[in-house]
């Protein structure tokens, strides 16, 4: 960094484009913020902050919509009309390695964005690569047993239990295909674009989905598997 | 003349910032810190996704408490990955998450607890279908 102070009007510019009607209070002259002021006494947030936490929140009504599906589960539990149970349902070995794969997505997704921070393209495409796969994985071994499941003639409408229990293990599903479409961009995005600045943040975005992806798969495998098994 | 470190504008915008992280943004933290953190909540994730499939096999522990610890094991789980994934911590440049967080967490638990009671109320209060279809004959 030079000693030298930036062109006055230089700096004039920059603080009219980063906060143009000083709603944020910056302090005048010399001041600073003012201590002891609180948050937002340093005018608007930065973008990645804004966008992060914007996305949060977006999150968290997610899970807020996850949690009426939890609900209507426990509510329908024992509403089988004489058809199969969830204790018919479960095949723990499949259980496991979609909770094995889910997981370990969520360890390379972490590990992508440790890359990002570095600014290293060849590994955030590498571990976004790995967590696309073990998502596709998941996704497959899931499909198959909807599938596999549909074949013995367990469908949605034959009873309300059904309607719960696919309602909520296929939207989970859902969300997680609708994520690995958005992997995919953000890799081509990565790729093409680089780590610009809005890169990043989409890049933030994208890993907090799958991190909380992972997060509603916990209250599922629990739920309705492990605890369907000792039912 | 003002230099450009002592700038109160400049150091604003770069470290004071509010004081504020966004979930899963730690700007000044090194790569290592995350890998560390991925790796920490891997191998805590592991530990209790294992237990938590362990615990049903029948005789492992007594029946009818595996329910209570199968929600001990999951809701440790998704404070795991709260920590160490999502980063979402008790500092205070976490504040405005964990309140946002809070929010999120009563609104589920109104959800889910409020309809378990009211579902479970009317099933007890209501007559049986089949004395509910005689009656209608």
């Amino acid at each position: 960094m030079s000693d030298s102070a930036l062109p006055a009007s230089v700096e004039t510019l920059r603080r009219l484009r980063e906060d143009p009607h000083r709603v944020g209070h910056r302090g005048h002259g010399q001041d600073g913020p003012v201590q002891g002021a609180g948050h937002g006494a340093t005018g608007p947030a930065r973008k990645r902050i804004i966008v992060g936490y914007g996305f949060w929140i977006f999150l968290l009504s997610d899970i807020v919509m996850f949690s009426c599906f939890f609900a209507a589960f426990a509510v329908q539990g024992n509403a089988t009309a004489g058809g199969p149970g969830i204790r018919d349902l479960v095949e723990m070995p499949r259980v496991a390695l979609e909770t094995g794969a889910l997981l370990l997505s969520s360890y390379t997704c972490g590990l992508s964005f440790a890359a990002t921070n570095a600014r290293n393209k060849l590994w955030t495409q590498v571990f976004l690569l790995i967590t696309g796969l073990l998502g596709l994985a998941f996704v497959l071994m899931e499909a198959q047993e909807f599938i596999g499941l549909a074949a013995r003639g367990i469908t949605p409408e034959r009873s309300g239990f059904l309607t719960s229990f696919f309602g909520l293990v296929g939207l989970h599903g859902l969300h997680v295909t609708l994520a690995g479409l958005w992997l995919l961009t953000m890799m081509a995005q990565v790729q093409l674009k680089g780590f610009r600045r809005e890169i990043i943040h989409r890049l933030i975005c994208f890993n907090l989905f799958w991190h909380a992806l992972d997060i509603v798969w916990i209250g599922i495998f629990t739920i309705v598997y492990l605890m369907g098994s000792v039912s | 003349m003002s230099q450009p470190d002592h700038d109160p504008y400049l150091s604003a915008a770069q470290s004071f910032d509010g004081g504020d992280n966004a979930p899963g943004d730690e700007p000044d933290e090194s790569s290592g810190h995350w890998v560390l953190n991925s790796n920490l909540g891997l191998a805590f994730s592991v530990v209790l996704t294992v237990a938590a499939f362990l615990l049903v096999h029948p005789n492992f522990i007594y029946g009818p408490d595996i329910p209570v610890a199968l929600m001990v094991l999951a809701i440790a789980q998704m404070g795991v990955h709260l920590v160490f994934f999502l980063h979402v911590t008790t500092g205070p440049d976490n504040t405005n998450n964990v309140l946002a967080l809070a929010f999120g967490v009563m609104v589920v638990f109104l959800i889910v607890a409020g309809s378990l009671w009211i579902m479970n109320h009317l099933n007890q209060n209501m007559m049986p279908m089949d004395q509910l279809l005689q009656m209608q004959r």
